[in-house]
C-alpha cells in the first residue's frame, strides 16, 4: 500500500517536473527542474529496491551531467529571445518527429516486455546484494553492451577533445 | 515503535545538534588556529578566550540585513543557501561514530543508519552540494559570483573524479561500500588503510581540501581576486548558511577519511589486548579525534601555503590527480587478484 | 600567449566580460581601479584608471613655504614617509646650496633604510597576501611595527614622520636608539629566513610567480619602470649607487638584479634588497660621526631663482623632486614629482596582458604601488 502511493507520488511529481523542464522560460531554471526531476526517479529507484542505481542516478546525473548543463548555459549568452534566430514553426516540426518517434519506442518496449518478461531475478547471481548484483550482470549477462557503451563513451571523449582543442 | 521511530529520531537530533554545534565552533577553531600560527591571539574578548565567539556572530549574522540584489533571480538566489547546507547535513547519515553500544541495556548503534551502498551515498550527496556555489553564483546576477561559480563548477567536477576513482580502490581493499563496513573490515585486515593504500590518502586529502574549496584549492571564493567570490552578494543569514555549509564539509570529507583511512572509532591496535588499557576512551571519542586531527591540518595548511591558480589546479587535477588515481586503482586491482588467487590456491 | 578574442564564434554566442577591479576591491592597494576586458578568466585587455586619492599635493605645495611641504611630502608615499622627506629637503638644499653635516647624512641613511625595510616589509605582506598566503602578511607586519616603534621613538610618529629639516634633522638621535636599531637588524636577519621559507622555496608560490608578467630590460627601461621593478628586469640601475646621495658614497653594499623579469625575480631583488639595507643600517649605525646635526640654514628659507631636479632611490623606484623657485616668495613656484609608483604603474597593463584575473593582483602587488603616491 505504501509503496502504491509513494510510486504514485514520485510519478507525478516526475511528471511535473518534466512539464516544468519544457515549459520554464529561463533556462536555468528548466535545468534546475531537470535535476529535481532526476532526484526523483532516484527516489523511485530506492522504492523499487535499487539503491545502487538510485544513487548512481543522483552522482552521474544530477551531480554530474546537470552540472555540465548549468555550466554550459551560464557560459553561453542565452538571454536573446529565440525567435530572433530560430525558425519557431521548424523546430514545431521536428518536435513532432521526434515525440512521435519517441513514443513508437516506448510502445515496441511496453509491448516488448509483456511478450518475453524479464527474468525476475538473475537466475545463475551466485552473490548477494544489489551492488554485487549489478556487477555480476554487467560483467557476465551484459558484457558486450557494456563493453560497447565504454568504446562509445571513449569515442565521445576523444571527438570532444578534438572539437574543443582546433589546434593540437 | 521505539526502535523504529523514536531512536533514529533522537539520534538525529543528536547528531544534527552535534553537527551544527561543532560547525560554529570549527569557525572559532580556525580562528584561533590560525592566530596562533600568526603569533596573534584570535578572539578574546566574547567570553573567556573568546568561547563564545560563535554564539556571539550567530547572533550578529541573524539580525542583520538580508539582502537580495535587485536584479537577483530571487528563488534560485534564496535556494542556493539551502542547496549548500542541505546535502553538507544529510550525509552525517550513514557516518559511523562508533558501534553498536548498550545505552540503558537497549542496543543502539553510533550511526543514523548504515546502508550497503553507504560510500557512494556520500560520494553522491556530496556531489549535489555543488549547485549551491554555481547557482548563487548565477543567481547573483553578478560578474564576480559568476566567475567564482564557473570556477567551482569545473573544480568539483574534475575534482570529483579523482576523489571517485581513488574510492574505488579503498573499495577493492575493503571488499564492500558500507562505511561500517570498511571499518570492521580494518579492524580484521590488522592495519589502517592508511598504511594499505598510502597513495589513496594523500589523493583523498588533496582532493578533500579541493572539493571544499579550502586554501590552496580557494578559489571559488578567492577574497583576493574575487572579492569572496560566490557570496560576495549575500549578506546576513544566509551568507551564514555558505559559511556553515563550508566547515559542515569540511568536517564531512575528515570524517569520511577518517573511516576510511585511520580506522573510524576503533582504538589505535584493536587487535591487541596489550593496550586494551586505551579502552577507556569510548569509540566515538577516537573518532572525534582523528577527526579532529584532520582538521586542524585542513586549518594548519591554509594558514601556510599560498593560493593555486586556476588553471594550474585544474591541471594538476586532470593531468597528475587523475593519472596516478587509475594507477593506484590497477595496482590495487592485480594486487588484490593476486592475493585473492594466491589464497585460493592454499585454500 | 596569443589568445583570439572570440572563438567558436559562430558555434556559441560568447561576449567578452568587463569588470570593474576597484576601486573598491580588496587587492587593488588602496583605490585604484582597473577595468579588465576577460575572455574567461584571461585578460584581453586592460585600462588603469587613477586619481581616487588624488589631494593636489603639488599645487597645495605652491601655498606653503618650503618647510610646511615637507608634511606633505609625508602623505605621497605614506608607507616610507621619511623617504619622501629626505628626497625633497635634499632638493631644496641642492637648489639652496646648503651642506649638510655629515652626521645628518648618515642619519638619513640610516632612516632611509629603515623605511626601505617597513616598506617592503608592507609590500611583501600584501603581495603573499594577494597570492593567498596570509601568514605571511602578518609575520611581515609584526617586524614592520617594530620599525614604526623606532621611528616613534625618534619622531614621534608612527606613520607621518616629518621627520627630515632642510639642511639636516629636526633633533638628535635618543640615547639608546642605536641599540635598539642593532636589535632590530638581529631579529630582522632571523626573521628574513622564516619569510624565505614559506615562499622562496615553497612549491606554490614559484608556480604563482615564475613567467608571470615578463617584461625584458629594454621594454622596463622604455616604460619608464624604475627601483626593484627595473632592477628584476636585469638593469643594474640604482640612484644610490649611481647618483649617490646622503652618505651612501660611503656605503658598502650590493645591488641585486634579477634575470628572467618576472613576478619571481622581482620577488627575489625586493628580498635581497631586505638584507642590502640591513647591511648598510648596521655601516651607518658603527660609522655614525660626531657632530652637528643640522648645517647652516638661513632663518628665512627662500631659495634663489632657479630651478633642480633631485632624484633618490625610493623603496619603490626613482622618487624624483623638481622644484622651480622665482626667488622672490617664500613658498616654491611650482613643485612636481616624479613619483616611482606613478611611473611603474604604466607597465602594468603591458604585463597584466594575456594573464589571468588570479594574476592581476599578483602583478599589482608585483609593482608595488602605493596610491597616495600614484595620485598624490
Amino acid at each position: 500500500m505504501g509503496e502504491v502511493v509513494g510510486f504514485y507520488v514520485l510519478a507525478t511529481l516526475i511528471l511535473v517536473f518534466a512539464g516544468l523542464v519544457i515549459t520554464a522560460r529561463n533556462t536555468t531554471h528548466s535545468v534546475l527542474f531537470l535535476m529535481m526531476d532526476f532526484l526523483s526517479v532516484a527516489a523511485l529507484y530506492v522504492l523499487l529496491g535499487a539503491e545502487f542505481v538510485a544513487v548512481i542516478q543522483i552522482l552521474v546525473y544530477a551531480g554530474g551531467i546537470v552540472v555540465l548543463y548549468l555550466f554550459v548555459v551560464m557560459l553561453v549568452n542565452l538571454k536573446r529571445p529565440p525567435e530572433s534566430y530560430r525558425d519557431p514553426r521548424r523546430q514545431g516540426k521536428l518536435g513532432v518527429v521526434l515525440a512521435a518517434a519517441v513514443l513508437v519506442e516506448m510502445v515496441a518496449v511496453a509491448g516488448y516486455s509483456r511478450v518475453a518478461p524479464a527474468p525476475v531475478a538473475a537466475a545463475v547471481s551466485p552473490v548477494v546484494g544489489n551492488t554485487e548484483e549489478v556487477g555480476w550482470l554487467l560483467y557476465t549477462q551484459y558484457l558486450i553492451p557494456f563493453e560497447l557503451a565504454s568504446m562509445l563513451l571513449l569515442v565521445a571523449m576523444v571527438g570532444a577533445i578534438l572539437l574543443s582543442k582546433r589546434e593540437l | 515503535m521505539v526502535d523504529a521511530v523514536v531512536i533514529p529520531l533522537l539520534k538525529i537530533v543528536i547528531v544534527l545538534v552535534a553537527t551544527l554545534t561543532a560547525v560554529s565552533y570549527m569557525v572559532l577553531l580556525e580562528r584561533k588556529v590560525i592566530a596562533w600560527t600568526q603569533a596573534r591571539l584570535g578572539p578574546m574578548r566574547v567570553g573567556p578566550h573568546g568561547i563564545l565567539q560563535p554564539i556571539a556572530d550567530a547572533l550578529k549574522l541573524m539580525i542583520k540585513e538580508d539582502i537580495t540584489p535587485a536584479r537577483a533571480d530571487r528563488w534560485v538566489f534564496t535556494l542556493a543557501p539551502i542547496l549548500a547546507m542541505v546535502p553538507a547535513l544529510i550525509v552525517y547519515a550513514v557516518i559511523p561514530f562508533g558501534p553498536a553500544v548498550e545505552v540503558f541495556g537497549r542496543p543502539v548503534t553510533l550511526y543514523i543508519t548504515d546502508i550497503n551502498v553507504g560510500l557512494l551515498y556520500v560520494v553522491s550527496v556530496t556531489s549535489v552540494g555543488v549547485y549551491g556555489i554555481i547557482l548563487a553564483g548565477y543567481a547573483s546576477n553578478s560578474k564576480y559570483p559568476m566567475l567564482a561559480s564557473l570556477r567551482a563548477s569545473a573544480q568539483l567536477i574534475s575534482y570529483e573524479v579523482a576523489v571517485t576513482l581513488t574510492l574505488v580502490s579503498v573499495v577493492l581493499v575493503a571488499g564492500t561500500l558500507s562505511l561500517v563496513g570498511i571499518v570492521e573490515a580494518q579492524r580484521e585486515a590488522h592495519v589502517w588503510y592508511l598504511f594499505a593504500q598510502p597513495v589513496a590518502f594523500a589523493l583523498i586529502v588533496i582532493g578533500g581540501l579541493a572539493e571544499t574549496n579550502r586554501a590552496p584549492f580557494d578559489m571559488p571564493e578567492a577574497e583576493q581576486e574575487l572579492t569572496g567570490g560566490f557570496h560576495t552578494e549575500y549578506s546576513g543569514m544566509r551568507f551564514a548558511l555558505f559559511f556553515l555549509a563550508e566547515y559542515a564539509n569540511m568536517i564531512v570529507v575528515s570524517s569520511v577519511a577518517t573511516t576510511l583511512f585511520l580506522g573510524g572509532y576503533l582504538r589505535p591496535f584493536p587487535n591487541v589486548a596489550a593496550f586494551g588499557v586505551l579502552d577507556i576512551v569510548p569509540s566515538w571519542m577516537w573518532f572525534l579525534l582523528k577527526s579532529f586531527a584532520f582538521l586542524y591540518f585542513f586549518i594548519w595548511i591554509r594558514a601556510t601555503l599560498p593560493r593555486y591558480r586556476y588553471d594550474q589546479l585544474m591541471r594538476l587535477g586532470w593531468k597528475v590527480l587523475i593519472p596516478i588515481a587509475i594507477a593506484n586503482l590497477v595496482v590495487t586491482a592485480i594486487v588484490r587478484v593476486l592475493l585473492v588467487a594466491r589464497v585460493g590456491a592454499d585454500g | 600567449m596569443e589568445t583570439p578574442a572570440v572563438h567558436h564564434g559562430a558555434m556559441f554566442d560568447t561576449d567578452e566580460l568587463v569588470i570593474n577591479m576597484g576601486p573598491q576591491h580588496p587587492s587593488t592597494h588602496g583605490v585604484l581601479r582597473v577595468v579588465l576586458r576577460l575572455d574567461g578568466e584571461t585578460v584581453v585587455d586592460a585600462d588603469v584608471v587613477i586619481g581616487y586619492l588624488h589631494r593636489g599635493i603639488e599645487k597645495l605645495s605652491e601655498n606653503r613655504s618650503y618647510t610646511q611641504v615637507i608634511l606633505l611630502t609625508d602623505r605621497m608615499d605614506y608607507v616610507a614617509a621619511a623617504t619622501n622627506n629626505v628626497g625633497y629637503c635634499e632638493t631644496v638644499e641642492k637648489l639652496m646650496g646648503i651642506e649638510v653635516p655629515r652626521r645628518a647624512r648618515y642619519m638619513r641613511t640610516l632612516v632611509c633604510e629603515l623605511q626601505r625595510i617597513a616598506s617592503h616589509c608592507l609590500w611583501l605582506g600584501t603581495h603573499a597576501m594577494d597570492a593567498g598566503a596570509m601568514t605571511v602578511f602578518l609575520y611581515a607586519f609584526r617586524e614592520r611595527e617594530l620599525i614604526l616603534d623606532l621611528f616613534e621613538e625618534y619622531c614621534g610618529a608612527r606613520l607621518t614622520y616629518n621627520s627630515m629639516r632642510i639642511g639636516g634633522l629636526p633633533q638628535e638621535i635618543p640615547p639608546g636608539w642605536d641599540r635598539k636599531v642593532r636589535e632590530f637588524c638581529t631579529i630582522m636577519d632571523g626573521k628574513l629566513v622564516e619569510y624565505e621559507e614559506l615562499l622562496t622555496h615553497n612549491r606554490i608560490w614559484r608556480e604563482r610567480t615564475k613567467g608571470i608578467g615578463v617584461i625584458d630590460g629594454a621594454a622596463a627601461m622604455a616604460i619608464g619602470l624604475s627601483g626593484p621593478s627595473l632592477r628584476g628586469s636585469g638593469v643594474p640601475r640604482d640612484l644610490r649607487r649611481d647618483e649617490p646621495y646622503a652618505a651612501y658614497d660611503e656605503m658598502d653594499f650590493d645591488v641585486p638584479i634579477g634575470l628572467a623579469g618576472d613576478t619571481y625575480d622581482r620577488y627575489l631583488v625586493r628580498m635581497e634588497e631586505f638584507r642590502q639595507s640591513l647591511r648598510i643600517i648596521r655601516q651607518a649605525i658603527d660609522g655614525m660621526p660626531e657632530g652637528p646635526i643640522v648645517g647652516r640654514v638661513p632663518r628665512l628659507i627662500k631659495p634663489p631663482a632657479g630651478e633642480t631636479y633631485h632624484a633618490i632611490e625610493s623603496p619603490k623606484g626613482e622618487l624624483g623632486f623638481f622644484i622651480v623657485s622665482d626667488g622672490r616668495s617664500m613658498s616654491p613656484y611650482r613643485v612636481r614629482v616624479r613619483p616611482p609608483s606613478f611611473c611603474n604603474l604604466q607597465a602594468l597593463p603591458q604585463l597584466i596582458k594575456g594573464h589571468l584575473i588570479a594574476d592581476v593582483v599578483v602583478l599589482i602587488g608585483s609593482i608595488d604601488i602605493v596610491l597616495g603616491e600614484v595620485d598624490r
